[in-house]
């Protein structure tokens, strides 16, 4: 077949820079940074999750979506619910006027655990709950949107605005929720200290770990056929939908696909930092992890986990030297991307560098990679 | 009703309303198996209309549509394609950021479902089908070539293979030598003869130089409604289509 070679190439110069990613994440990360540095880096990492579901459904499916901190929340709220339950055993909280519920219940005069607490006793509900809560919504979303053709701009206000009532929902029901306070005072998971730089590092080390699975489940789900009609998808719906396909349900799948890797991301956020709260769940978070993913590069599965972290160190940086200033930071990086690098870092990347590689390579043996890959062009060709 | 056994397709009353203004008025319409009809008309007549409403992406406000005995009227666009309608759209519509290869196999009838599409093997049967239909399509060569590299005739010729693929009964076509250089002309009417060996063709036309070459039936729409039909010759001499279409 003709296009095995380029396809075989593409795969393994993938699986390098795939290789390169688990070595910095698991190898080169751990042995630079302290133990507060790599937390640090840890809860970057959750966003990565998000920055990879939006190359999914917005680089690949054109589908942008403006609230995908509603999955992450979702996904942090489960977990912390969790969480906050085993902090609340009676013993505990033997000083509330209720003892054995949640303290911020007790002070909002809440005498009885809510029936959608109850569940959350459990730890293999829960984790149910990180992935399925996000997918469930997301799907109520999907088939009410894309059934009825709505896409594009409208989409994207709409998914804006869930994020917006869902915050103020969060907010609203401050004896249910905690409120603006969001859930916090988590300490253990199944009574081991999630607090301790120990537990720190583990976490740290499962949060990698279970990205580099989700950035190879993505790059299985792109690679198979799924992918080239989300491609072609956001290219020629109508054609699509002429040849046979129900464009819609591919839609729901992706936004579905997306919102369970924002769930999961949420929920290893809360076990990082230690508490959940509407402030990671509103339209300005929203919106800071769709530039995450443009920054990185929305082609780009590796490229949305490097934006992730790259833009989340530079915002660390900047509110600790000059808090005031991030915000425009953060604004003119957008712009900047938006208008010079529309591709991202990844885009960057395979426009100046890669060149310069294949010269490397070149001059050290035959010329394995002297057809730019099918990517590479796909890159550079888009303006 | 008898007469649907003798025919492929049945468009019966079919009238379709855009605020008021009937873009197609009580139109009917009757084609064989293995047909080629050319529906030709002034802009604005309704042709495009027409295809909209058989292909489901314009619903009919009257009128019944009929194909291999299903009434499509009320399907949804897909189980339409599913049953065997293809439609060629004006413009070339192809998949730009995919490969010729890619844009024939994401048409190739299996898969169709999102699981389906998942688990979806690019196996020997993919591949001889790709390749067959590349032949016929003259893109034999241009399989790894990115679709928005071709030129116009070849973007047409590809969105004639993407139908091709799906083996359709009826194939629409939406003027497909539109932009096309003569040569490129020719060898589209090549094409559309080799094509419609096995398939019944309604297309949208023109220049009534390629008209003459592959209609079997010529139908004259304007304002919506069937002004005349039959062979090229018969509706050339129409006094009404003289003086509507051809005459100036």
């Amino acid at each position: 077949m003709k296009t095995t070679p380029s396809a075989s190439s593409l795969m393994s110069r993938e699986n390098l820079y795939f290789l390169v990613l688990a070595a910095l994440l698991l190898l080169v990360f751990p042995v630079l940074l302290d133990a507060f540095r790599l937390n640090l880096v840890g809860k970057y990492l959750t966003y990565a999750f998000v920055a990879v579901g939006l190359v999914l459904c917005w680089g690949k499916g054109g589908i942008l979506s403006l609230g995908q901190g509603v999955f992450f929340g979702l996904g942090g709220y489960c977990m912390a619910m969790f969480l906050k339950l085993e902090a609340s055993s009676p013993e505990a909280t033997a000083s509330q006027s209720t003892p054995g519920i949640p303290d911020f219940m007790d002070w909002n005069q809440v005498t009885e655990l809510p029936w959608f607490w109850q569940p959350f006793h459990s730890f293999s509900f829960t984790l149910i709950a990180v992935v399925m809560v996000p997918v469930i919504l997301a799907f109520i979303i999907g088939v009410a949107m894309f059934k009825r053709r709505v896409g594009g701009v409208y989409f994207a206000i709409i998914t804006q605005a869930i994020a917006a009532i869902l915050t103020i929902l969060i907010i609203g029901q401050q004896g249910f929720t905690g409120g603006a306070n969001g859930i916090t005072d988590l300490r253990t998971l199944m009574g081991w200290d999630i607090r301790s730089n120990e537990a720190k590092t583990v976490l740290y080390f499962v949060t990698s770990g279970l990205l580099l699975a989700c950035v190879l489940l993505a790059r299985h789900v792109l690679g198979s056929k799924l992918g080239r009609i989300l491609v072609a998808m956001r290219d020629q719906e109508d054609r699509v939908r002429f040849s046979g396909y129900d464009v819609a349900s591919f839609k729901v799948f992706v936004f579905c696909l997306a919102a369970a890797l924002s769930g999961i991301g949420g929920a290893l956020f809360t076990l990082q930092v230690g508490f959940m709260s509407p402030s990671f769940v509103g339209i300005v978070p929203s919106i800071e992890m769709v530039i995450f993913c443009a920054v990185g590069g929305r082609h780009s599965l590796l490229g949305a986990v490097y934006g992730a972290l790259l833009v989340n160190a530079a915002k660390t940086g900047f509110s600790e030297s000059f808090p005031e200033l991030w915000l425009y930071a953060m604004g003119a990086l957008f712009i900047a991307v938006v208008l010079a690098f529309p591709n991202g870092i990844a885009g960057l990347y395979q426009r100046y560098l890669m060149p310069l590689e294949k010269k490397m390579l070149g001059g050290l043996g035959k010329a394995a990679n002297t057809r730019p890959t099918a990517a590479a062009r796909r890159m550079e060709e888009t303006p | 009703m008898s007469t649907s056994r003798d025919f492929i397709l049945t468009v019966e009353g079919l009238t379709v309303s855009f605020d008021g203004f009937k873009a197609v008025n009580d139109l009917s319409l009757y084609l064989e198996h293995n047909e080629i009809r050319v529906i030709i008309g002034p802009n604005g007549a309704g042709k495009t209309t027409v295809l909209d409403l058989i292909c489901g992406k314009t619903r009919a406000t009257d009128g019944a549509i009929r194909f291999k005995g299903q009434e499509l009227t009320r399907m949804k666009e897909h189980q339409i394609v599913r049953s065997g309608v293809g439609r060629k759209f004006q413009n070339p519509s192809i998949y730009d950021d995919l490969t010729v290869f890619e844009n024939l196999e994401v048409s190739y009838p299996r898969g169709r479902s999102v699981m389906g599409a998942l688990a979806f093997r690019r196996d020997q049967q993919v591949l001889d089908a790709v390749h067959e239909v590349a032949e016929t399509i003259f893109l034999a060569d241009q399989l790894d070539c990115r679709a928005d590299l071709l030129s116009h005739g070849q973007k047409q010729w590809l969105e004639i293979g993407m139908l091709l693929i799906q083996k359709p009964d009826l194939l629409m076509l939406d003027e497909p030598v539109a932009g096309m250089s003569v040569a490129e002309r020719k060898k589209t009417a090549e094409l559309l003869k080799v094509i419609t060996r096995n398939h019944t063709v309604l297309v949208i036309e023109h220049d009534m130089q390629f008209v003459g070459d592959i209609a079997d039936r010529v139908t004259v729409m304007h304002q919506g409604q069937v002004l005349s039909e039959g062979s090229l010759a018969h509706v050339k001499a129409d006094p009404k289509v003289v003086e509507v279409y051809l005459g100036h």
